[in-house]
């Protein structure tokens, strides 16, 4: 699973009120969700998101409330994957869950800049950024993740696994 | 490389060999739980995957305990959803009215969840079956969702912080004390996604009951789960409830930590958390002048039997202070009956106390106690963030059942050991 995209960066403890503040949960489509996405933060943010970007933050990032609600945001936001130095437990397993891609890089991500081109192979552990002509190794993303992330999420996976589709 | 308590644990619940942290497994459940609150969301996204059935009517357990008695039309249509669902199921352990416990008192004094299970809840205290050596944890309603379909889930094996308690419990210091110290040394982020596993020689003075006290806010650092062996006093709790245990759990001796945090337990003081955060931990002879105007004695956290015999040590022909509102709450109906046969409920009533029936009520704020803006309440619960209790202007303190007890009789914050003083 390959992922090509533009950075926008945040720092550490990014919490879910940041990323979709309590006022708009009263829904679940990730398209209204993603609209606020990062609303708690800048409200302007979202306009200068394009479909595919990627966010790159520090350490525990998602942490606070278990809402399901915040990967949807960025997901909703066009958002295709998040680097992050760690993430916080609820909010790492809320992001598979719901199909988003989640990375854990350690302190790599400090070598990240806002605006760089980055690209990310999950299978094979490599992230390339292309605008500092560096390349990393990353953990590989286990093959649970990886089937989790390529039917689309927990939903779906349980789904199929009910139709007997699955293994 | 040796293995601690939660590589242990999972190791038997799937068909992954677990060789060091960070490895995501597949992992068999043994029961998977939902509340009043979290149930409803977790029940729709079973319909969204068009499940037809749980995977074990037996292992699926539903406790209507934040709201009950239902509190107003919104909790009571919730409830009467989850119900329905409980039904069309044919979930054997379902709970509300005059069955209903608050959920981490209720599951452990029932039998319900035993030593080496795993347990997956969807409530962020699922944690404190740790107390009693199960890997237990709190997930979103999703995940939960999914268990309740497949009756397994994913797990990230976690690193774990070892935690070596030493020395004998002082006077007027329980396990709440210890997991408060504990969080005010390390944060409310100190063990983020990691274990916490509780060791050393305190371990032999601490009942079932305590240890689940400390599993219990083991997530109030962060943690995934808080865990303690398996023993002598887990075996006896277990068997009292006519299961018998018959392996015991300890870590390897050469099993590897990400870190080992020590506390003296025989050099501490009743601990209190001032608000808003559990983390913000001081002894209680350090809080001064803190006049209080509620006393909420109850929860998954301290709302035990030994609970209630440590607050009626206090209350036995004391009185509450005028204008101080006492409210206790035992945890489960049979807590209840057993402090009505040792005498407590009426020393409670005596000293002037509410006695409510079990809920968790007032410790989310629910109902039953709701602070008015500029209240400042003691609470033997387990989270003093802002507005938890009411108004975003309130203030809530932590302690244990003494300190409480203590507090709602001299109307301030205060050392236990100067009412009992006092009485003599
Ligand atoms: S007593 Fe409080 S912490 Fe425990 S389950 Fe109820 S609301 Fe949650």
């Amino acid at each position: 699973m390959k992922y090509k995209g533009k950075v926008h960066k945040f720092g550490a403890h990014i919490d879910t009120d940041a990323i979709i503040p309590a006022r708009f949960l009263v829904t679940t489509d990730p398209k209204e969700l993603g609209k606020h996405c990062m609303a708690g933060l800048d409200p302007n943010w979202i306009q200068r998101v394009e479909p595919g970007d990627f966010i790159v933050a520090g350490p525990n990032f998602g942490c606070g409330s278990s809402r399901e609600h915040a990967p949807l945001a960025i997901l909703g936001a066009g958002i295709s994957l998040v680097i992050a130095h760690s993430f916080a437990r609820i909010f790492y397993r809320n992001g598979f869950n719901m199909g988003l891609p989640l990375v854990e890089v350690g302190n790599i991500y400090e070598e990240i800049d806002e605006g760089d081109e980055l690209e990310v192979d999950l299978e094979c552990g490599v992230l390339k950024n292309l605008t500092k002509k560096k390349d990393y190794n990353i953990p590989k993303l286990p093959d649970f993740m990886v089937n989790l992330l390529k039917i689309g999420g927990l939903i779906n996976y349980v789904q199929n696994k009910i139709k007997g589709q699955n293994r | 490389m040796g293995k601690g308590l939660v590589s242990k644990i999972l190791q038997r619940h799937t068909a992954a060999e677990i060789k060091e942290p960070g490895e995501i497994i597949q992992c068999k459940v043994s029961k998977v739980l939902a509340n009043d609150i979290t149930a409803p969301l977790a029940i729709k996204s079973f319909e969204k995957m068009e499940a037809k059935e749980v995977f074990d009517r037996e292992k699926v357990i539903l406790v209507c305990d934040h709201f009950t008695p239902n509190k107003d039309i919104d909790s009571a249509e919730q409830v009467k959803f989850v119900r329905e669902f409980a039904k069309r199921m044919g979930i054997v352990h379902y709970f509300e009215g005059g069955d209903v416990g608050v959920e981490h008192a209720l599951l452990p004094e029932l039998g319900l969840v035993q030593p080496f299970d795993v347990v997956v809840g969807a409530d962020s205290h699922t944690c404190t079956y740790g107390g009693i050596g199960a890997f237990a944890t709190g997930l979103g309603s999703t995940d939960i969702a999914a268990a309740m379909a497949l009756g397994e889930t994913w797990f990230k094996v976690p690193q774990t912080i070892y935690v070596e308690l030493s020395g004998e419990l002082p006077p007027y210091v329980q396990g709440k004390d210890i997991i408060l110290n504990l969080i005010g040394k390390i944060g409310v982020d100190g063990a983020l996604y990691k274990a916490l596993e509780f060791g050393g020689d305190t371990l032999k003075y601490l009942n079932a009951e305590m240890r689940m006290t400390i599993a219990n806010m083991a997530i109030e650092a962060g943690a995934k789960a808080g865990l303690f062996p398996v023993d002598e006093i887990t075996k006896e709790y277990m068997k009292q409830r006519d299961i018998e245990v018959s392996e015991s759990l300890y870590p390897d001796e050469d099993a590897q930590y990400e870190k080992v945090v020590k506390i003296d337990v025989a050099s501490l003081s009743p601990q209190v958390a001032l608000p808003h955060l559990p983390e913000n931990v001081k002894p209680v002879e350090k809080v001064k002048n803190v006049k209080v105007d509620q006393v909420v004695i109850g929860s998954c956290t301290n709302g035990r039997i030994t609970d209630l015999r440590q607050a009626a040590e206090i209350l036995k022909g004391n009185k509450v202070k005028k204008g101080v509102r006492l409210i206790i709450l035992p945890a489960t109906p049979n807590i209840y009956k057993q402090a009505l046969k040792e005498g407590l409920i009426e020393i409670f009533l005596e000293a002037g106390a509410v006695v409510g029936p079990p809920t968790c009520g007032p410790c989310l704020g629910g109902h039953m106690g709701i602070l008015a803006s500029g209240e400042v309440a003691i609470s033997t619960t387990n989270r003093n963030f802002k507005g938890r209790m009411g108004s975003l202007e309130s203030f809530v303190y932590l302690s244990n059942p003494w300190v409480a007890a203590a507090s709602a009789v001299a109307g301030e914050i205060i050392h236990p050991k100067e009412i009992m003083e006092r009485k003599k």
